[in-house]
C-alpha cells in the first residue's frame, strides 16, 4: 500500500474518476506552478472501485477550480489548512470556459484564426449544455 | 456602443422603436435624406452577397451617407493573412459604421469585440442573419399589422435554412403564433428547435404536403429545397413539386395570406404567382431597406425630428 503524507495547506482533489488525474493536472496548468503535487492513480474507493486523487500543497487562493466542474462534478475538493480539512468547496458549472476544449466547428472564425482565445458559455444549466461563443457550436465530447 | 449580431439581441420592446422608425422612413423617406451626411458606412464582404450588400449600401446612400468596402476576401487584406480583428481595427479609421459578411461563423463577433465603431452581422456562415430576420419582421408587423396571434407557415428546407431558425427563435417572443413546419422527412427542423417549441409550450405542426394546410395559414414563408440536399434523385423527383407555390395552391389560401420569401428565388414560387395581391417578397426587399436604414440611425445615435 502506497502512503502519501498529509499537505499543511492547499486541495485534496478526491474522487476523481480513475484515469483522468492527469487530465485535471494539466488543466489545473499544476505543471507551471512551483508547489508539490501528489498524484495517485487507481486508488482503492469503496464507492467507485477505483479512482484517482490530487494533493496540491499551494496557497488556497492559488488555483482557479472552476474548470474542475466542467470536467466533473462528481469531485470532493477538500480545502486544506494547517493540516485539517476546513472546507470542503462545492463545485459549480462555470458560466465560461476558457482554452479548455477546442471548438470542432469547421465553419467556425477559432478554425482559421488561431489566436483567438476558444470560449464556451454556459447554454443550459440543466442538461450541462456548453456552447461556442463565437459559433454557438454545442461541446459534445468528453475531455 | 452597440453592435448587431442576433436578432435577440434587440428587446422586443427595442424593436418596436426600430421598425416604427422604418416605417416613418418609409412614410417620409425625404426627412431622412439628409440624416447620415458626411458618415461612412464600410462594406466588408468576404464572400459575396450582392442583394445584402446592395440594401446596405443603398440604405447608407438613402440616408445621405457614403459608402466604402469590399466585396469579397480575394479584394481584401484577409487575402494577405490578416485577421478580422486586424481588419476591423483599420476599418475603424476610415468609416463610422461597418457591416460585416464573413464565411466564418462568429467572425463579426470578434469584430465588433475590438471594434472603435458598430458592427453589424450581416451574415456569418450558416449561424446568423439578422438584418434578414428584421426585414421578415418589419415585413410582417407593416403589412400584417402586428407581430402576435397568427399561425405562420414554414415551407422548405427548415434543417438547414439560417433565415428560417432565426425568424422562430424571433418569433417566439411574441403571444399567440402557431407553426406550421411543411418539409420533406429530410429537411425537417432539427431536434433543438422543436425542443425548445415543446418547452415554451408553442403549438406546432409539422406536415409533408403544402396545400393540405393552406387554408390554416395568415403567413407563409417559403424556402428554397435544394437537389443537392437529398439523398437520391428519386425522392428529389417525388417531393419537389409538393414544395413549388403556383396559382392553384394559391387558391387554397385566405384571402389575406401573405407569402414571404427571403429570395433568391430559383423555381420554389412559381411566376405566376407574383402578380397575386398576397405574394409579399418583392415588398419585403423594400422593407429590407427601410429597416437597414432604421438600424443605421439607432446605432450611430442620430435622431431625425
Amino acid at each position: 500500500m502506497l502512503n502519501v503524507g498529509k499537505i499543511e495547506e492547499g486541495f485534496v482533489l478526491d474522487h476523481i474518476k480513475a484515469g483522468k488525474s492527469l487530465s485535471i493536472y494539466h488543466h489545473l496548468q499544476l505543471d507551471k506552478l512551483d508547489c508539490t503535487v501528489a498524484i495517485i492513480k487507481n486508488a482503492k474507493s469503496n464507492k467507485m472501485g477505483k479512482k484517482d486523487i490530487l494533493k496540491v500543497e499551494c496557497d488556497i487562493d492559488m488555483l482557479d477550480l472552476d474548470v474542475l466542474a466542467f470536467i466533473d462534478h462528481n469531485i470532493t475538493v477538500n480545502v486544506i489548512k494547517d493540516g485539517e480539512i476546513v472546507s470542503k468547496k462545492e463545485l459549480l458549472l462555470p458560466r465560461e470556459i476558457k482554452n479548455v476544449i477546442r471548438c470542432k466547428n469547421p465553419r467556425c472564425i477559432t478554425s482559421i484564426e488561431q489566436e483567438l482565445p476558444h470560449i464556451f458559455v454556459l447554454a443550459d444549466e440543466e442538461k450541462e449544455t456548453y456552447r461556442c461563443k463565437y459559433c454557438e457550436e454545442k461541446y459534445s465530447g468528453a475531455i | 456602443m452597440r453592435h448587431l449580431m442576433s436578432p435577440l439581441d434587440f428587446s422586443t420592446a427595442e424593436l418596436d422603436q426600430l421598425f416604427d422608425l422604418a416605417n416613418d422612413i418609409e412614410a417620409h423617406m425625404d426627412k431622412y435624406s439628409s440624416a447620415c451626411h458626411g458618415k461612412k458606412l464600410a462594406t466588408c464582404f468576404y464572400e459575396p452577397s450582392t442583394r445584402t450588400r446592395l440594401s446596405f449600401e443603398a440604405a447608407m446612400l438613402n440616408l445621405g451617407g457614403s459608402v466604402l468596402g469590399f466585396s469579397d476576401a480575394g479584394s481584401s487584406s484577409a487575402a494577405k493573412g490578416e485577421s478580422v480583428s486586424d481588419t476591423i481595427r483599420v476599418i475603424s479609421c476610415f468609416a463610422d459604421i461597418c457591416a460585416m459578411r464573413h464565411p466564418k461563423e462568429g467572425a463579426p463577433m470578434v469584430a465588433a469585440s475590438k471594434s472603435a465603431i458598430p458592427v453589424i452581422n450581416a451574415g456569418d456562415g450558416g449561424h446568423q442573419h439578422p438584418t434578414q430576420t428584421l426585414t421578415d419582421l418589419l415585413t410582417i408587423r407593416s403589412l400584417k399589422g402586428r407581430l402576435n396571434h397568427f399561425t405562420i407557415g414554414l415551407c422548405g428546407d427548415l434543417k438547414f435554412g439560417r433565415t428560417v431558425h432565426s425568424l422562430i427563435n424571433a418569433l417566439v417572443r411574441y403571444e399567440g403564433i402557431k407553426f406550421i413546419f411543411i418539409s420533406p422527412k429530410e429537411l425537417m427542423l432539427p431536434d433543438y428547435i422543436t425542443d425548445m417549441l415543446k418547452e415554451k409550450n408553442i403549438p406546432y405542426e409539422e406536415v409533408i404536403r403544402l396545400e393540405n394546410i393552406m387554408p390554416e395559414l395568415d403567413l407563409l414563408y417559403m424556402t428554397r429545397v435544394q437537389k443537392e440536399r437529398f439523398f437520391n434523385e428519386e425522392d428529389y423527383v417525388r417531393l419537389k413539386d409538393f414544395y413549388i407555390l403556383d396559382k392553384a395552391k394559391m387558391e387554397l389560401a385566405r384571402p389575406d395570406m401573405l407569402v414571404l420569401h427571403p429570395l433568391p428565388r430559383v423555381n420554389e414560387i412559381s411566376v405566376e404567382v407574383d402578380d397575386d395581391p398576397r405574394a409579399a417578397y418583392f415588398k419585403q426587399v423594400q422593407y429590407g431597406v427601410y429597416v437597414r436604414m432604421a438600424l443605421i440611425l439607432t446605432l450611430l445615435n442620430i435622431k431625425v425630428d
